[in-house]
């Protein structure tokens, strides 16, 4: 089974491969070994590259391969983010607490901790009283379960709405982003109980970890990161391939004559929809303890907007297209805003490129989509002539 | 206006000269100046009244000019000799004119002070002015007088108004003034049934001065009393039920306050308390170790309280015991139950009618951000509806639009000239910005409607950017003429700004200049030929190419113009565009797809349910959004099509 | 993909030439790290700050530089993205080794870089008024805390305008949740009935204030004297302010006073009908002083620009860079620990007259000064009080009253007088 999988698709091989090497390199090479050669903060944004590069693997599932343009998705990963910050918060919190109240003349009373957590935590914006929604942020588990289930459920829940009333193409698309909307709008509001446009922050100290360096964790997310991303892609080629995928694939090319064919489109949508919800969640969840900190502003509709740019730059329909989209993009982007590029003195005018790199950016957009609609990706199809 | 008028007739032998002229030999306004220097260069608010009094009473002539100077920040200090000056500043120096003799001379600004008296002392000096001005020649400072009466009503100043009411010669600041006089005498009358006739006729007034007279009368402390049979004595407003009118910590808190009760002990002083009662790692014969829950805590709390250490513990019965046998109320300040009585009926009545202007108030509000809605989406319903095209720049074009007029506001200054420049070039702007847009991008993907719109995003971010660097990240101001300044004010409660009142009329204009064009012109016919059937318009002889190119161009002209608008009443930068982007497309998809009357629907629901919403919840505007994001995501599963469905090329997706 | 951007900074290497032959033995440039977003949303008030930081340490390498070094200022760009602002600071940290960090403006982006300056060690000075609550080792807070802002101006509104009735509108983020906090309790301490506070918060940018505004106005039903209080951030003022205008809203009836609205805010106006509404700050540019005099020229000289205005978080970079040259030549090098117990004590004038002093709770002492707005986009200062030294933790909320900050004797951000015991050493985040 495993070598006809393998051999029907070298590109999964060669994916894992160069995956596995790069996670290597970068782990030997990063201050965590010794060698220091890619410092700390080069390691953290590589580790945040990756899990982008998951979402967007997402993004192309949902997009390029089932055909429906999701503006939402960021929300799923903004909730996996969520899910696992509040984990992250309240157990560093606690622990700060108990150190600080167990040296005093009497032991705190139950009410005294809680109390004492629930003013550390949102004394900061203005309130001391613990929400309802952080019922079970004392449990590593049951928020780990929350980072799949509550992307799956919403996921679920606003998808079996949308597709049950047959909502597709740009209004489906306008949905999702008002679904997305909705909740960044609702999460800036202080009495969300999530700390409104401060958000979760202080996620890079991981707690009973508190002796290990940044450059250790730095390097275990990263791995991590790499271990979810070949997984996902795994997982996603796996879905693909088969009856699935074509079944899939005809709902983006013609749903009604899929429908017609005798297929539950509305199903096959839901499912696709709510997987790909459920990997942006763990995505999030591994994306923002390396970040630091998750606000509201991270799931407004304008990232998700650029999760689709991404995919489309790389190459939609081909999954390590969108790896490549999001990792070169994200990067770029990076750098041309970071300074790393030296200005263009044109000899009237001196292009600053932290002014003018969105400019470059949206020009390049229109020209991809315009004249390289495979995208990145499609370069690929030049190096390795295919049969078919 | 009759009673008004009755009440003059009644005061007027009260009304006494105001003040009577002392005669001191050589008084100069200087001398009574220096004598309260530190009143005059550090005025504050509760105190400058007594360098008034002196200033008032000397009943010298210039103490007017002085005090409209002074108020005016028109008094300089020459810091050497503390002596007063008005003067003017001109670049460094100063022109000085003498307060006692007006005589003139210039000096270097150097050593001299400018007084600058905060509100507060100036409402006071307007006060002290009143007297000075209420008959004054000049028609401006009488109104300045009645203005101050207003801001700051006094028992004192009832005579006096009242004795300027007959010899005003102007009708409006006439009737001002018996108005004032009637709020006045609600307050400050002496005879009781003077008070209850002024009170009676200001309950037809929705003004929220009227309000505020009948509310100072009504003004109520809360009490608490032991419990008889007789009930509490006095002028009694309410009587308060601890539990559903205030909870029973606060009336505990209020015995305690009053001295019927012993403080409760609360978690922190018993924490406290056991802290420093510790001996030999135990608290009153509990071990330390297990002071870690409450009960335990009270157990140890009140051994201590055996040994008299400590204040006794107040148990929760004993509480609730305390509260039953008081009886907590309200207490009008106001001695006389029929004044109350009568106030009570009068602002009953003024509610009725406030309840209902609100109303009125809130549908005009909602009016006009709907109007705000549909001038923003009606560009976007005409792209996306008749050619199925998202154009995620729209907002961008409404930016541009915004900043056009921006840039012409800075070559023409005449505010009216200038807007009525800025319209017709904005709309020629974006519709050249339009026309280039969709030869270059969107005509190349009619067939893909979903990479139109990532493109059109590119082309957003990259336009957003442009403005970023061209005009710069600081918000310009776009200023609306004078003409449109200010408000239409039916009443206190119902009044809207006129800008508002302008855009709606655009809004409105534009509604019918679009149905005219689709339906009156052969352009619109040949739009309506190419949304219902491109290949059968084709061969109809109809050149599709150049349909969509006008349409595209007519959507975002229109957003150009609508960016003008909106510039004027809210603000113009770079990125005004992407808050109105999500908010325009849910207008015309909840409005329902190409078609000018789905999108006045989408923008009206909106605008209504928004204003709605933040009227239940009018402390958080952001949850208001919030709920209705969700309302439209539940109305679009419900109407997928919108409110108004079609048929056609874009119904078909 | 393996080449990594290491140099993702921008240095600004053209103040060279007139300094080097004076620092010829020293073999590395001093660095000043300076993290303020030149894109994104908060460009409009921070690129003037990255402006203000390179004019001050241009006139420093004028004045012969610092310990005979040169001093380089590494900008860089975190593009009002929050998480992106811890990772900048990392950089800049560990890759461009920077001795000290002037930057941030929004709390949110202070709170994203607090772990990584406190893991790290470094030095942040922070130029903006805040909210308090606060006190991080390795952050000195140049701005105002809400005693040094938000209370005076409540006093002011109580003892000079005898405001009864408050409405105090805001942003819905941390700054003003938190200042709005403390001063309802502070109100409440002063006597003014709970249902006397009007509370109401709107969202980023907001535009559409009709409604707000005339809640507002129907406030004065009672008779009360009413006073708003406005914690709005950016771009709204410009609605709300156009708003109050149109409705006919005199600073006599009801008058306004901003924490967030400076002359940067106000060059997008018109402020004509604006007259005599109030801002409190601890700088306003028509401070008359010659310090302020020579401050503006240089400014608008190094911009270029007759027509740019100064304002407060400015000063606060002014005051800050100074004290942190001084404290650097006092300990005799730029490091982080020696710098933190030099900076204790030291003074440096104020641009509005008197001294600026550097508290050991990492705060500084400033006049807080009332201006009204006048026609041509000024303040016109019309209250100067003594100086206030800022204080961390607030007297006027229960939970922080018992806290306070001393890292020079104590050496804790957040000590609990009534347990005499430190709660945490780092800050909270």
């Amino acid at each position: 089974m495993r070598k006809t999988f393998i051999s029907q698709h070298p590109s999964v091989l060669w994916f894992l491969a160069i995956l596995g090497l790069f996670t290597v390199f970068v782990a030997v090479m990063s201050e965590a070994s010794g060698i220091g050669l890619i410092s700390t903060s080069m390691v953290k944004t590589l580790g945040k590259t990756l899990c982008l590069a998951l979402i967007a693997i997402a993004m192309d599932v949902v997009w390029g391969y089932c055909g429906i343009l999701s503006l939402g998705h960021f929300a799923f990963f903004g909730i996996g983010g969520y899910a696992i910050g509040m984990w992250l918060m309240y157990a560093r919190t606690e622990s700060i607490i108990t150190a600080n109240l167990s040296s005093q003349v009497i032991p705190p009373t139950p009410q005294e901790v809680t109390d004492a957590i629930g003013n550390q935590i949102f004394g900061v914006v203005g309130s001391s009283e613990f929400p309802m929604l952080w019922a079970f942020s004392h449990s590593l588990t049951l928020h780990l379960l929350m980072v799949v289930l509550i992307p799956g459920l919403l996921a679920l829940i606003f998808g079996w709405l949308a597709f049950r009333s047959r909502v597709t193409g740009v209004y489906l698309s306008i949905l999702t982003q008002a679904m997305t909307l909705a909740l960044s709008l609702y999460l800036f509001q202080n009495d969300s109980g999530l700390r409104g446009n401060n958000g979760l922050s202080g996620l890079q100290n991981i707690p009973g970890y508190e002796d290990a360096s940044q450059a250790s964790i730095s390097v275990a997310f990263f791995a991590v990161s790499a271990l979810a991303l070949g997984l996902g892609y795994v997982l996603f080629t796996l879905v693909l391939s088969g009856k699935m995928g074509s079944v899939v694939k005809g709902i983006r090319d013609n749903e009604a004559r899929v429908r017609f064919l005798g297929y539950k489109v509305e199903n096959y949508k839901l499912f696709i929809f709510t997987l790909t919800a459920i990997i942006a969640g763990i995505a999030g969840a591994l994306y923002y303890p390396q970040a630091g900190i998750i606000n509201p502003a991270e799931i407004a509709p304008i990232a998700s907007i650029y999760l689709a740019v991404w995919v489309a730059i790389g190459g939609r329909g081909r999954l390590y297209g969108a790896v490549i989209g999001a990792a070169f993009v994200s990067l770029l982007s990076s750098w041309f805003t970071g300074g790393g590029v030296p200005p263009l003195n044109l000899g009237f005018y001196t292009i600053l490129w932290t002014d003018w790199w969105l400019v470059l950016l949206g020009v390049a957009f229109v020209c991809v989509t315009l004249f390289f609609p495979k995208g990145i990706g499609g370069l690929f199809d030049y190096l390795v002539r295919k049969p078919s | 206006m009759l009673r008004p008028i009755l009440f003059l007739v009644l005061f007027f032998g009260l009304a006494a000269p105001a003040y009577a002229p002392v005669h001191a030999q050589e008084l100069t306004l200087q001398t009574i100046l220096q004598e309260n220097s530190d009143e005059i260069t550090k005025p504050k608010r509760r105190t400058v009244s007594t360098a008034l009094d002196a200033l008032v009473a000397s009943g010298l002539p210039q103490v007017t000019q002085f005090l409209e100077q002074w108020q005016d920040k028109g008094v300089w200090l020459r810091e050497d000799d503390g002596l007063y000056f008005y003067a003017s500043a001109d670049g460094g120096d100063l022109t000085l004119t003498d307060i006692d003799t007006g005589a003139e001379s210039t000096v270097p600004k150097d050593g001299f002070k400018q007084l600058k008296p905060n509100g507060g002392v100036r409402r006071v000096i307007a006060t002290a002015l009143v007297q000075f001005q209420l008959s004054d020649p000049d028609l401006a400072r009488r109104e300045t007088a009645v203005q101050s009466i207003a801001r700051r009503p006094e028992a004192s100043q009832l005579g006096p108004l009242l004795a300027s009411v007959d010899g005003e010669p102007d009708a409006a600041l006439k009737a001002r003034k018996i108005q004032l006089a009637n709020f006045l005498s609600a307050s400050f009358a002496e005879d009781p049934a003077d008070r209850i006739a002024a009170i009676e006729s200001l309950s037809t007034d929705t003004s929220i001065e009227a309000r505020a007279v009948l509310n100072q009368i009504l003004n109520a402390k809360p009490d608490v009393a032991p419990r008889t049979d007789a009930g509490p004595e006095g002028n009694i407003a309410r009587e308060l039920k601890p539990g559903s009118d205030l909870s029973s910590e606060d009336a505990y808190a209020q015995l305690v306050e009053a001295g019927f009760a012993q403080a409760a002990i609360t978690p922190a002083a018993l924490r406290e308390a056991i802290v420093s009662n510790v001996v030999e790692g135990k608290v009153g014969g509990v071990p330390t170790a297990q002071l870690n829950s409450q009960d335990n805590r009270v157990k140890a709390y009140t051994a201590l309280a055996e040994d008299g250490i400590v204040p006794p513990f107040v148990t929760a019965e004993e509480r609730e015991a305390a509260i039953e046998a008081h009886v907590f109320f309200e207490e009008y300040s106001e001695k006389d139950p029929a004044i109350t009585t009568a106030a009570l009926d009068a602002l009953n009545s003024i509610e009725t009618r406030v309840a209902a202007a609100q109303t009125v108030d809130l549908t005009l509000d909602a009016l006009s951000l709907a109007s705000i809605y549909f001038l923003a989406a009606i560009g976007l319903a005409i792209t996306f509806g008749v050619m199925g095209v998202i154009n995620m720049a729209h907002g961008e074009f409404i930016m541009m639009g915004a900043y056009t007029g921006y840039v012409i506001q800075l070559f023409v200054p005449d505010y009216t000239l200038s807007i009525l420049i800025a319209l017709p070039v904005a709309f020629a702007v974006t519709f050249g910005a339009g026309v280039a847009m969709e030869r270059l991008v969107i005509r190349h993907l009619y067939h893909r409607p979903l990479e139109t719109l990532l493109a059109t995003f590119g082309i957003s971010i990259a336009l957003q950017q442009l403005a970023k660097n061209i005009f710069g990240t600081q918000a310009r101001p776009l200023t609306s003429p004078a003409w449109l300044d200010g408000a239409w004010v039916v009443s206190d409660v119902i009044q809207i700004s006129y800008i508002r009142i302008a855009i709606f009329v655009m809004a409105l204009m534009f509604l019918a200049l679009i149905l005219f064009v689709l339906k009156r012109t052969r352009l619109g016919l040949e739009v309506r030929a190419v949304t219902q059937n491109p290949g059968m318009a084709a061969s109809m002889g109809i050149n599709p190419d150049r349909i969509n190119m006008m349409t595209f161009g007519l959507g975002s002209g229109i957003a150009g113009i609508a960016g003008v608008a909106i510039g004027l009443y809210a603000k113009v930068t770079s990125e005004m565009g992407t808050d109105y982007i999500v908010q325009s497309f849910m207008t015309v998809v909840v409005g329902g797809v190409g078609n000018v009357w789905g999108t006045l629907a989408g923008a009206s629901m909106i605008g209504f349910l928004q204003k709605g919403i933040e009227w239940f919840n009018p402390s958080n505007t952001l949850a208001a959004q919030t709920y209705m994001v969700l309302f439209i995501i539940l109305f679009i599963q419900f109407r997928p099509k919108g409110i108004v469905a079609l048929k056609g090329r874009a119904a078909a997706d | 993909m393996a080449q990594t951007p290491k140099l993702v900074t921008l240095t600004t290497a053209a103040l060279l030439a007139s300094t080097s032959f004076a620092m010829a033995e020293c073999a590395d440039p001093i660095k000043v790290g300076v993290l303020h977003s030149l894109s994104g949303s908060m460009a409009i008030s921070e690129t003037t700050l990255k402006d203000a930081m390179l004019m001050l340490v241009e006139s420093q390498n004028a004045a012969g530089g610092l310990l005979g070094c040169e001093i380089e200022a590494v900008v860089v760009d975190p593009a009002s993205d929050w998480p992106l602002f811890a990772e900048k600071a990392r950089e800049l940290l560990t890759v461009s080794e920077v001795d000290v960090i002037f930057g941030n403006w929004t709390s949110v982006s202070r709170k994203s870089v607090l772990p990584v300056i406190e893991e790290l060690n470094g030095l942040l000075f922070y130029p903006v008024q805040y909210e308090g609550e606060e006190s991080s080792k390795n952050v000195f807070y140049t701005g105002a805390a809400p005693n040094q802002q938000a209370i005076p101006a409540v006093d002011y509104y109580l003892d000079e305008l005898g405001v009864e009735k408050f409405a105090l509108l805001g942003t819905d983020y941390v700054y003003p949740r938190t200042t709005n906090n403390i001063l309802e309790s502070y109100l409440i301490d002063k006597g003014i009935a709970p249902e006397d506070i009007f509370v109401n918060y709107t969202p980023f940018g907001h535009s559409d204030w009709a409604t707000i505004v005339g809640d507002v106005v129907a406030l004065g039903e009672d008779g009360k004297q009413v006073g708003v209080i406005s914690t709005i951030n950016g771009d709204a003022n410009i609605g709300f302010y156009k708003e109050l205008a149109a409705a006919d809203v005199s600073a006599d009836d009801i008058p306004v006073v901003a924490f967030s609205v400076g002359e940067e805010e106000l060059s997008g106006l018109d402020t004509t009908n604006l007259v005599g509404h109030l801002a409190a700050w601890n700088y306003f540019m028509s401070a008359d002083t010659p310090e302020n005099a020579e401050f503006i020229a240089k400014w608008k000289a190094f911009i270029g620009d007759d027509a740019r205005v100064t304002n407060d978080p400015m000063e606060a970079h002014y005051i800050g860079f100074n004290m942190w040259v001084n404290a650097v030549e006092a300990a005799g090098t730029t490091d982080v620990d020696a710098v933190r117990s030099a900076m204790y004590g030291q003074t440096f004038p104020n641009l509005t007259g008197g001294m600026a002093e550097m508290l050991p709770n990492h705060h500084l002492t400033k006049p807080v000064l009332i201006g009204e707005i006048t026609a041509d986009g000024q303040f016109d200062i019309i209250s100067q009080t003594e100086p206030v030294p800022g204080d961390a933790w607030t007297d006027f909320l229960p939970e922080s009253a018992v806290l306070v900050s001393d890292w020079k004797d104590l050496g804790c951000g957040m000590y609990n007088t009534e347990t005499e015991s430190c709660v945490q050493l780092t800050s909270n985040y």
